[in-house]
Formats: C-alpha cells, structure tokens, sequence
C-alpha cells in the first residue's frame, strides 16, 4: 500500500511547491494549506499503512486485540493539522493585511523591510 | 562556613556590592565610596589570610561542580602568582574605589561607575583566581566587557564610544583567540584545570599542536596586554575618567595578559618559539611604546604609553628564559602596580584641580599643590628606578637578568636601557614639569586636593617605599612564592636596597644618565617622534577604523546579495535545496529504492486518490476565486477519507472540521479583496518552477520509498500499544498519547495555537491605514498605530 | 444570512453541536474523539451562529472574549500538569481518583482536565480567529 501513497504524497509536494513558487501571496497562501497536508502524508505514510483498524483498544482489554493502525505518527498528525489551520489563518490575514496596506499581491511590489535603494549602514560611533 | 564556601563569597562580593552601589550612592553621595571600599578591604584581607600558606609553598585549591559531565567546574587555585595579582587588584581597588569618590563627586551617574567598577573588580579577581579554564575566559571576557563600559562611561562623546568600542572588538577578539588556545590544551592535555595541567609541561610541549595553542594564547595574551601591533586600543582607552586608567590599564586589566603568560610558562615556557616570540614582541613594545610616550603632551597618554613599555618589559621578562628574568618580572609587576597606579592618579588630581592634563600648559604647582607633588614625586623615582624605593629593586633584578655576554643578551639589554632611559624621562615629565618652573594660568584656580583624591596615591607611593626597606618580608611573602608559581619551580628572590657592585648596576647608571640626557632635550626628542610618526603617516589605529569600515561594507554587499528582498528567490532557493537534499542520496550514494509494487487497491480507494489528485490540479488550473477555494476544499476532504478509511477516525474527523473553516475563512476574507488567484506566471517563468516543485515531489516520493521499503521498527507502537490502557487508563491511544505520553508536547502546541489567535487578532484590530504610513515611512504612523 | 429556515434551524444545530462536541471530549479518551477534534466541531457551531445571527450576537452568548476562554484553556492544562508537583512525580503525571456519585464509580483525572484545557484553547483561539474575520465581512 506504501508505494500507492509516496506517489499521493509526491503530487501533493510538487502541487504545494508549484503553488509556493508563485509571486502572488494568494496562490501561496494554497500552496501552504496543501503543503500542512502533504507533509500530514507523509508522516502518516512512514507510519506505515493499516486500513480499517483504529488504534483504540476495546472496553475489558488490557492491550488491541489484533494489529491496528500506528497511533505515534496519528498522535503527531493530529496537532499538526491544528496547528498548521492556526499558522494558515494567521498567514491568511497577514497577507490581506498586506494587500491592504500595499495595495498589491506581488511579492515583487513588497519591499518595505527591504527596499530597492537600501543605504549603508552608519558608519561612525 | 568553611573556607570553600567564604572564598567563593569573597569572589562574589564584588558583584553583590555592584548591584548595591547605585542604591547606597544616592542615600549617601559620594561618601558612599568609604562604604563600598570596605568590599575590597574584605577581600584583601580574606585572602591575605592564605599567604602563609602560599608562602610556604602550599597550593590552595577549592570550588564547586559546574558541567560535571565536560570536567568543568567552579574551581579556583591560589598559588603565590594568582595570590599576589589577588592582593594587588584589591588592595589597589579599595584605594580606587575611594579615589573615585572623590573625583566623580557630584558626577549625575556617580553611583553607575561605582557598579561597573566593582563589576570590573569581580571579574578581574575571577579571572586570575581561575583554575578552571572555562572560568578563567568567562572572566576573561567579563573583564573586557566591564572595560567596555568602563571606558565609554562618558557615552556622549564620540571619542569616548569609539574608545570604548575598539577595546572591545580587540580584547574581546582576543578573548576567542584564549578559548581556541584553551580548547587545544583541554584537547592536548586531557584536562581542564590548570592545577592539573602544570605538571603536564612536557606533555604538551611534544604534542604536534604545541604551536597552534602557542600561537592562539599569545594572541589573547598580547591583545590584552597592548603588545605590538594590537596597542593602539589602550591609549585610546583613555577617554576613561581617571580611576578606570589608574586601574584597569595600568595596574590591573592590562596585566591579564602577562598573568596568562606567567600562569602557562611551566606549561608553554621553555621552547625556542616561546624565547623568541615573547622577547621580541616585549622588546618592540618596550621601544616603540617609549617612544611614542616621548611625543605625548597629554599626561595620561604619556603614562598609557609608558604602561605599554613596561607590559612588553613584562612579556620580554617572563619569555626571555634566563637566570632572574622570572624574578625580575614578579618584582617589576609588582613595583609598576603601585608607581603607575599613583601616577595616573596624580595626574587626575591635575587634571581634576586645574583643569587641564597637557603638560606644556602646567608649571609651577609645587606651592599649590605640595603633598600631590610629593607623591608624584616618589612615584616618579620608583619608575625611574632610583633608590630608595621598589623600583630600584626591580630594575636591579631586570638588569641582573638581562647582563649575560652573550649576543642575544647584550641585544635585548641594550634596547631595555634605551627603553628604560625613555620611561626615566617621561617618569620625570609627568613629575616635575607640572610643578617646577613659573606658574603657569590654568583653566581652573589650582589648589591642594581633597584627602579622598590624595589618600590613593599616597598610601600606594609609600608602599613603593616601605616595600623597599622591608624587601626581605615582601620577598618572603609574595615575590619568592609568585616567582616560584611561574617558574614552575622554586625560586627564591634576595634583591634588597643593598647596592651590589656589578654589571646590573652598571646598567642602571647607564640608564639614569641616558634618562637625564632623554629629560633635558624632551622638545627635541618629541618634535623627532613627531616627525617620524608624521612621515609614516599609518598605524594600527587608523587601520582599525578602516578594516571596521571595510566589514561593514562588505557585509552590506553579502547581505544585499543574499537577501535581493524578492520573496520568490528566496522560495526557489529554498526549494532547490530543498530538492538537492532529497535527489542526492538515492542518486549519488546509491539509496535508490527498489522497483515498487504497486498492490491492487479497491476501487473507492482508487476513486477517493484520484479526487484529491483531481482537485490539486483544480487549484493550480482554477480561472476563479471561488473555484480555487472549493477545490482546495476537494482536496482536503479527500485527505480526510483516506485517513478515514486507513484506520485514522479522529484525524479524518479533525481534517473534516479544519478544512470546513479553512473554506469559510478563506472565502470570508477573499470575497473582501481583488486578489488575483490565476496564474500570471510568464512560460518562462512556469517551466523552472515547474521542474523544481516536480524535482520536490520526486524527491519525497523516492524518500517514502526508501523509507518505507526496510523493515519498521515498532519499539515505540508497541510501547504505547501496550502500556495505553494498562498505565494511561486510556482506550484511544491517540488520545493517550496527545494528552498524557506526550502532555508537555501537547502543551506547547496549544500554546501556539493560542498565540495564532492573539496574532490574528492583533493584525485584524490594526487601524487601517496605519500600516501604509509606515511603508511610507510617516513619522506620525507610529502615532496613528496607537 | 436572511434565510428564515436558516434562522430557525441555527439555534437547534448549534445546541445540538455544542453538546456533542462536549460528548466527544469526554469519550476521547476511550473512543476516537477528544478536546481537538471536540473543540472544532463547537467552533464550527459557534461559526454558524455567527453566520445566521451575526458577530455580536454570538460574542454576547458566549460572554468570554473568545482569547479569555483561550487563555483559560492553556491555564487549566498547565495547571493539570503542575498538580502533580505537588504528589512529587515529574510533570505532566497523570494523576487519577475514581469517586462513586450516585453509585456510579466516575473516574475523574488530571488527564482529563488537561484535555478540557486543550479544548478551551482551540475553541477559543479558533473562534477568535472566525469571528474576527467575520466581523470585517459585515463591515
């Protein structure tokens, strides 16, 4: 099944990467929500893959009655996708503050922190 | 408390009294200063209650665990070499601190001066009581940092923060040079401390690396100690006010580098390169620093430079490997503490009664000023050499020393006596030409100081003198037991008042009348000197100021060319990285995985991939906003069925939440803007992007291919499988592990979710507009903001 | 929102995705579930009301600033691993009683008021970030 999923894996890489490599935030802005699920994938892949059995064990056992899926890469996907929902809102509203502040989603066109005409430091005491 | 446990808060005492300092000033003015010198006074005697010991050739050691696992500890050692620089940094401090109370009196940051001074103090006394090396760089480094303060105290002034500055970068740059040398000799050695380490001499001599730790101590050891070429900063370290000149660089700080020197000469000493790098270094800035002494006007900068010679005397003497050089250095150390402490001090009481410190604007204040005189006076003829004071003595040794025939000898001696003949003069023009001759108008009306100016200098000229007629229980008790620690073996030192008959005295004549001649032509001597520096027209100062120039430039020019301000370089940067890292391995080192087998999979699992696929490429091809959203949309809740049915309910039921409210607020807010979501992206542009984001892809596939071809290790599931219920109480083990197995994680990540929330918000609540205004770079924006 | 049948139907969803997702927190740790998944699902109620009543509306329901529920979620979690300084085992011990309320033992533990926190800290944030964005909507 591992393989079927490193294919699955890697369309999603290359589609978020394509996205990242835009120059307007918008489209970035995909491209960061569908790299959180590319990389989701990708631990839960190295997990390795079990269909149908979830890592919970029944009432009256002490251990899972047969195999189940791996909770560990679970446990660590499940706070990922909340967290990465927190930092993509936060990107989300960042960037539309920036488009309202600059009047424009080129990142090309937003060069405040790092203008064009940078001077030198001072060079004196 | 035992003796461990008071000699640590002897070493500590320093620092608590900083933090009081400022308090107790401004309660009590600058009276505060008889209080805050009681902190030396303590300590001075705390640790002259070891000198029988040490006398007796015992090694007092003590301390506490720091990094037990690196062999690092808080550990001190007090031999008669850290000993005597221990009695002298407090003793000379308690007449410091005193001294600044009356030179700083009324000073708006009085009580500020007074904490870096203790701060000073406290490092200072660290650094020589060190047996760990760790500690010593520490306070290595603390030494060079108060001094940074010390030195811009006036930090209104340019020259005072350019000063202050330069000190820093030289002697804190050196500081690293130490920590290379010292990581050698751990590395050579195998130990750390260096009570252990002294034994290990011929160890460390035969090691190949000999040379490498030799070359990074002297490059501590000479930056801290203004040796030529790296002297440049302590002349201009007297932008300081008095005290810190008086202390840091004449009697204390400055010597640091000598002590090191003297703390490994049982360890470096010996060799060839040892005897020649220190002497020649010594011996050039014996001379060159004499020299430009002579062209000084400034009385504090003729005595900075004098302070450069005696240091290359000191490192000339501790390198130059002969019968009584050893002596010579401890007692020469010792007598220029006390004459050179006096001097700067006297020249601060001018300074301070009669407004100016030039020397060709001073004259006739022996009747305004006799007992200032008088100290000068006798620190002068210590400096000088001149019987009856400690000076002499020391002189005497250095000469015994040097008085061998042979070449090598007769060099060096002839050299120190010009040298030498140089300090006599300058000695004598800081001391006689301010009080002899006509009155001179100053800018303020001269008058004898107050006792708390005058006390320092005094007691420490009478120590000059009393330590000559007691030279047999000074030589008991501190130089034949310093001379001992820095041989490395011991050594007794016999030099009295007591004229003996021979070369060494011959030399000191010598050196007297080639002084007087040096005294009576000075204007000849310094329009020479000037002329000469002038013709060179470069100097290490100069270069300082252009090699800081030069970095600044050149990192502006790295910085630009990294950092060009375009974000979608800075992406395909990042990317191919991040591509190379993933295609090398399998490519290059043969981790290539193995054909995989696809297995055959069911049909809705086949129609599930092939929707999240479908919707990707939605999102790329979208012509619109919204059909951008929805397909994002398509794609995560396929992300989220395929957990579902791969055994993952709670993060397929946690992907369905997340991506219902990713719709939402994506859609809430891009209704709002004209963001344009197709592709503008120029064809040109679209196939390097392309192959990259494609070379990522094929890369993390290969990886999970890699990955999951080898056999899984199920240590950790098993773990969690099997102690869930029985430990954790727990049927979901999932859950289990987010909120007990692995809580604190958990902790923090909902931290950061909360913090996301606070951000957002605070970028919601920011008035418009006022964001704008600070892109144009409105003074008012910051205003607005509010 | 004008729809009347939206209207009508939102107060009747958002109790009902309230409660559950306090089912969900609770059975999480036996069942899949847990304070993630049951904090989202009452943000995502939260948000429809929003959405059928308007902002203010739901910021008067919930009477906490959404952040002060947040931070009230991340006190009670670090709260939750504290206590067990005070049993002298190392942080984040789970620390558990089992009281029988009306002859029905309940284990109560320092797990699951760490769980609550975790739910506290999403529902708000979460909701601080939905509303927000709403409210500019309504501008």
């Amino acid at each position: 099944m591992e393989p079927v999923f490193a294919v699955l894996t890697g369309i999603f890489l290359t589609i978020a990467v394509y996205l990242l490599l835009s120059k307007f935030i918008i489209r970035m802005l995909l491209g960061v929500a569908i790299l959180g699920n590319a990389v989701n994938l990708l631990i839960f892949t190295s997990g390795r893959i079990m269909r149908e059995v979830p890592p919970v064990i029944g009432a009256g056992l002490d251990v899972p009655a047969g195999p189940t899926a791996n909770p560990l890469p679970q446990a660590l996907i499940l706070t990922a996708i909340v967290i990465s929902f927190s930092f993509f809102a936060f990107l989300l509203v960042l960037s539309w503050r920036a488009y309202s502040s600059l009047a424009t989603d080129n990142t090309d066109a937003m060069r405040v922190a790092e203008p064009v005409d940078a001077q030198l430091p001072p060079l004196g005491y | 408390m035992n003796v461990t446990d008071l000699t640590f808060l002897a070493l500590c005492l320093p620092f608590l009294g900083a933090l009081a300092a400022p308090l107790l000033t401004r309660a009590l003015g600058h009276n505060a200063a008889w209080v805050l010198a009681l902190i030396p006074v303590a300590i001075f005697a705390h640790f002259a209650g070891f000198s029988a010991d040490v006398a007796q050739g015992e090694v007092v050691t003590g301390g506490y665990d720091w990094v037990p696992s690196f062999d690092v500890g808080f550990s001190w050692l007090i031999d008669g070499l850290s000993l005597t620089f221990i009695l002298l940094i407090s003793g000379i401090g308690a007449l410091i601190v005193l001294y600044s109370g009356g030179y700083l009196k009324g000073h708006p940051h009085q009580g500020r001066f007074f904490s870096f001074l203790l701060m000073f103090m406290g490092s200072m006394l660290g650094l020589v009581a060190s047996d760990s090396f760790l500690m010593l760089f520490v306070f290595w480094e603390l030494t060079s940092i108060t001094s940074f303060l010390l030195i811009g105290f006036d930090h209104h002034r340019d020259a005072a923060r350019r000063a202050a500055f330069q000190a820093l970068v030289v002697t804190g740059g050196g500081g690293l040079f130490l920590l290379a040398g010292l990581i050698l000799l751990w590395n050579i050695s195998g130990v750390t401390q260096f009570s252990a380490l002294t034994s290990l001499g011929p160890v460390v001599k035969a090691s190949p690396l000999y040379l490498a730790a030799l070359v990074l101590v002297l490059g501590g050891a000479f930056t801290k100690s203004a040796q030529f070429p790296f002297h440049f900063w302590l002349p201009n370290a007297m932008e300081a006010p008095t005290p810190v000149s008086a202390y840091l660089h004449s009697a204390t700080m400055v010597k640091a580098g000598v002590y090191l020197l003297m703390r490994l000469n049982p360890v470096l000493g010996g060799t060839v390169a040892w005897q020649i790098v220190l002497p020649v270094f010594g011996v050039a800035t014996l001379v060159i620093g004499a020299l430009l002494a002579v062209r000084q006007t400034d009385l504090k900068l003729m005595l900075a430079y004098t302070t450069m010679s005696s240091l290359g005397l000191l490192v000339l003497l501790t390198g130059f490997g002969a019968p009584y050089a050893i002596e010579a250095a401890t007692l020469y150390l010792v007598a220029h503490s006390l004459f050179k402490g006096a001097l700067f001090m006297v020249a601060g009481i001018i300074d301070h009664e009669t407004g100016t410190r030039d020397v060709t604007r001073l004259g006739g204040l022996r009747s305004a000023m006799p007992l200032t005189f008088a100290i000068a006076l006798a620190a002068a003829i210590s400096m000088g050499g001149l019987p009856p004071f400690f000076g002499f003595l020391a002189k005497e040794e250095v000469y015994a020393a040097l008085s061998a025939f042979d070449w090598r000898s007769l060099t060096f001696a002839a050299l120190a006596v010009i040298g030498n003949a140089l300090m006599f003069a300058v000695a004598f023009a800081v001391a006689l030409t301010p009080f002899t001759g006509k009155p001179v108008a100053t800018p303020k009306h001269a008058h004898e100081a107050p006792v708390l100016l005058w006390l320092g200098p005094a007691v420490l000229a009478l120590a000059g003198l009393a330590a000559a007629f007691l030279s047999s229980t000074v030589h008991a008790l501190i130089s034949s037991p310093m001379a001992s620690a820095v041989a490395g073996e011991p050594r007794t030192v016999t030099m009295s008042l007591t004229p003996h008959l021979g070369v060494p005295l011959a030399l000191s004549a010598l050196t007297v009348a080639i002084g007087i001649g040096f005294y009576l032509g000075l204007a000849r001597l310094r329009a020479g000197t000037a002329a000469l520096l002038a013709a060179i027209g470069w100097g290490p100062d100069r270069g300082f100021d252009q090699a800081i120039r030069g970095l600044l430039r050149l990192s502006f020019a790295v910085t630009r060319w990294l950092q060009n301000g375009r974000l979608d370089t800075y992406m395909a940067v990042t990317f191919v990285m991040v591509a190379i890292v993933l295609l090398v391995p399998p490519f290059l080192f043969g981790e290539l995985a193995r054909p995989p087998i696809f297995p055959a999979i069911p049909l809705h699992e086949f129609a599930i991939m092939a929707i999240a696929v479908i919707g990707l490429f939605a999102v790329v091809l979208a012509k619109d906003r919204l059909t951008a959203i929805v397909s994002l949309g398509i794609q995560g809740f396929s992300v989220a069925v395929i957990f579902l049915l791969y055994g993952a309910p709670d993060l397929a039921f946690t992907q369905f939440m997340i991506e219902t409210l990713a719709v939402v607020i994506l859609a809430l807010v891009m209704t709002r803007l004209r963001l344009s979501p197709s592709d503008h992206r120029p064809r040109r542009e679209t196939l390097p992007d392309a192959a990259i984001a494609l070379a990522c892809g094929l890369g993390a596939t290969l990886l999970l291919l890699k990955v999951t071809e080898g056999p899984f290790n199920t240590a950790l599931t098993d773990f969690f499988n099997q102690y869930s219920k029985t430990i954790a109480h727990g049927g979901n083990v999932v859950n289990v592990i987010i909120v007990d197995f692995r809580g604190t994680d958990t902790l923090g990540e909902i931290a950061v979710v909360m913090i996301a929330g606070l951000a957002v918000l605070s970028l919601v609540r920011l008035r418009a507009g006022s964001m704008r205004r600070i892109a144009d770079n409105d003074p008012d924006a910051e205003e607005a903001g509010r | 929102m004008k729809s009347l049948i939206f209207r009508t139907a939102a107060p009747v969803i958002v109790g009902v995705m309230l409660l559950f997702s306090i089912f969900v927190l609770l059975r999480g740790h036996n069942e899949p579930g847990g304070g993630f998944i049951g904090g989202l699902i009452a943000v995502a109620a939260l948000s429809i009301y929003g959405i059928a009543f308007g902002v203010e509306t739901v910021r008067r329901a919930i009477v906490f600033h959404p952040l002060a529920i947040s931070g009230a979620g991340l006190l009670l979690a670090t709260l939750s691993g504290l206590l067990s300084m005070v049993f002298h085992v190392p942080f984040m011990s789970g620390l558990w009683v089992y009281p029988v309320i009306l002859g029905e033992e309940i284990p109560l533990s320092s797990v699951m008021t760490f769980d609550i926190g975790v739910y506290l800290v999403v529902v708000g944030a979460v909701t601080s970030i939905a509303l927000s964005l709403e409210e500019r909507g309504e501008d």
